[in-house]
């Protein structure tokens, strides 16, 4: 059974709350969906007073775990501030933790990151931190506290797909017993199986669903997606074969045609 | 001039686009009404001052539902009918650079488009000739201004004799009376201040920019898809332009964030840069009256009947939200956006 610091979650689908149509339709995808957590991106503006309290309470009414995410963050400080500010607003200890090294791609700054994931995991924090399929970054993350891992699967919002297979492979493999969620860069719901299968723990979404012309719908998709990639990997795939064999013997069959 | 239906107005609370709308329907049916604002103009204190005015319903489908295209559809031959200037030129939806697969799948989800292409571009807006390679074109929409249209509706109505009262309505029987009763209703059109009484209504923060750049002259209103920021500019004539809206979770109307004004500003300059030599004359902040499903309701309870929820849609909504509340109140129809209260 995989933990996420110590808590096990219903589903292994991991839904963000930004850009869709309505706060509705939000609440529709994570009904289909079965989605166990929300993402929700702390604004400095709407924090500290009762200005995002409307939607907040809209969030709380989903009756999921939430994530607070320090999207837009592009410093250590900045991510820190950001994650305090959350926890008050949230009352919860867990952050997505995203720090933004190049402002175009999204890319997380690695080395600010490390920085922000060790104060943080020392102040007590749930660290949930946003990195690439890089292995010594992986390591460093962990060493500065972090129990759980979330590389990208493509940059955010791009809708690509694994963009290094062999590099998550190759992460999945080196971390055997770290919990891993595939964090942004998926468009479609064969993704989120592949990476189950691959044998991360967990995928998480946002706009792949809040920008489909149906979220609802593709929510759901991404919901069953996830459930038969899970099932799948706990089922002991076969392993494929390099040449095409016949399942069962021809010998003894009356006819051939 | 018509036979009054009720010789008791009907009170109306809030002067902003809903208010003002709802008025001029009910005395242009023959039903007396009375105006309560705590501000005697319409004004920077009402969201509507700082809309874009885009009447825009085939665009605003892409992520809008069904209703909205089609009681948006009502918007400008109703505008037009009141005196407005309406100014149906189209809209023009265009990307940047590697974003133009956004233009496909906003293609998909929309109607009444063509595509557009370089040539089809400069003929539309010759300012930005060369700059884009392709777009759509949505050549039935239409925009005007918005404080030129409240000031048409509060002139107007004046001219009826119907001037907006600063004092509110005392309410002597909040609870009392039947549907159908006109008698004694107060509608109240108050948009987000009416969240201390419809606890399920929030409010969307928007920010938006009045620039004039006299090097640059558009035709139609023209909308920069992004995958991150969608972006609108209205031409106010005289080199004046509406830049907008941000859309976030959030009821303050008062701190337009650096980060917003970069985001509005970086778009406008990335559409043509001389946009980059514009003087600033304006940054607005309010947060839009919405509710869950960011479609309008009409919803009573006793003697109020709430008229709210306009969300981003306030001009392009506000004459068939007005149309569907006065064939409630004046013919007992039960309006499509009504719903229970559940309070």
């Amino acid at each position: 059974m995989t933990l996420f610091y110590g808590t096990e979650l219903p589903t292994r689908l991991m839904l963000g709350t930004s850009q869709y149509p309505s706060p509705a339709i939000l609440a529709d995808a994570f009904r289909r969906s079965k989605a166990s957590v929300a993402t929700v991106s702390v604004r400095r503006e709407a924090a500290g007073e009762a200005a995002g309290e409307g939607f907040w309470r809209l969030v709380r009414e989903l009756d999921v775990q939430v994530l607070p995410n320090t999207a837009g963050c592009h410093s250590a400080d900045e991510a820190i501030t950001t994650a305090r500010m959350a926890r008050e607003l949230f009352e919860t200890d867990w952050i997505k933790l995203e720090v933004i090294g190049h402002a175009d791609t999204l890319q997380p700054d690695p080395f600010e990151l490390v920085t922000a994931a060790r104060q943080l995991s020392q102040d007590g924090f749930k660290v949930f931190p946003y990195t690439t399929e890089d292995i010594v970054l992986a390591d460093r993350l962990l060493d500065a506290g972090c129990e759980v891992l979330m590389p990208w699967g493509a940059p955010i919002g791009t809708g690509l797909g694994i963009i290094n297979r062999y590099g998550l492979e190759s992460l999945r493999a080196q971390y055997p017993d770290v919990p891993m969620v595939i964090d942004a860069g998926l468009g479609l719901p064969s993704q989120a199986a592949d990476v189950m299968e691959m044998g991360y723990d967990a995928v998480l979404l946002n706009t792949a669903v809040a920008k489909a012309g149906d979220p609802a719908a593709m929510a759901e998709a991404f919901g069953m997606a996830v459930t038969a990639g899970q099932m799948a990997r706990i089922a002991d795939p076969m392993e494929p074969r390099d040449m095409a064999a016949p399942s069962t013997p021809l010998i003894g069959k009356a006819f051939l045609e | 001039m018509t036979e009054p239906l009720s010789t008791k107005p009907v009170r109306i609370i809030g002067a902003g686009v809903a208010g003002l709308c709802l008025a001029s329907e009910l005395m242009s049916r023959g039903q007396r009404v009375e105006l309560h604002d705590r501000h005697d103009e319409p004004g920077p204190h009402a969201c509507s001052w700082w809309a874009g005015g885009m009447l825009a319903p085939f665009c605003e489908g892409e992520t809008a539902e069904e209703p909205v295209v089609r009681f948006g559809g009502e918007a400008a031959g109703w505008w037009h009918q009141k005196g407005v200037e309406v100014t149906q030129q189209g809209t023009l939806v265009l990307t940047l650079g590697r974003d133009t697969r956004e233009l496909d799948r906003f293609a998909r989800r929309t109607l009444h488009h063509q595509m557009a292409d370089a040539d089809m571009i400069a003929r539309l807006e010759p300012t930005l000739a060369n700059r884009h390679r392709r777009g759509l074109f949505f050549e039935t929409e239409a925009h005007l201004t918005p404080r030129d249209a409240l000031a048409m509706l509060r002139d107007s109505l004046a001219q009826q004799g119907v001037a907006i009262t600063r004092t509110m309505p005392v309410d002597q029987n909040p609870n009392g009376g039947t549907d159908g009763e006109v008698d004694n209703l107060t509608i109240d059109c108050r948009g987000l201040a009416a969240a201390d009484q419809l606890d399920d209504l929030r409010g969307v923060k928007g920010e938006m920019m009045v620039l004039r750049c006299p090097d640059i002259t558009l035709n139609r209103p023209i909308r920069l898809l992004h995958p991150r920021f969608p972006i609108y500019i209205v031409p106010r004539g005289d080199g004046v332009f509406m830049l907008g809206a941000t859309q976030i979770e959030s009821s303050d109307r008062n701190r337009a964030t650096a980060r917003s004004v970069l985001e509005l500003l970086s778009a406008a300059y990335a559409l043509h840069p001389a946009f980059g030599e514009a003087e600033i004359l304006e940054i607005g902040v309010d947060a839009r009256p919405a509710f869950a499903d960011n479609l309008p309701r009409i919803r009573r309870r006793g003697q109020t009947v709430f008229v709210n929820g306009l969300f981003r849609h306030g001009f392009l909504l506000a004459p068939a939200v007005a149309r569907m509340t006065a064939d409630y109140i004046l013919n007992n129809q039960r309006p499509e956006i009504m719903d229970e209260d559940n309070r």
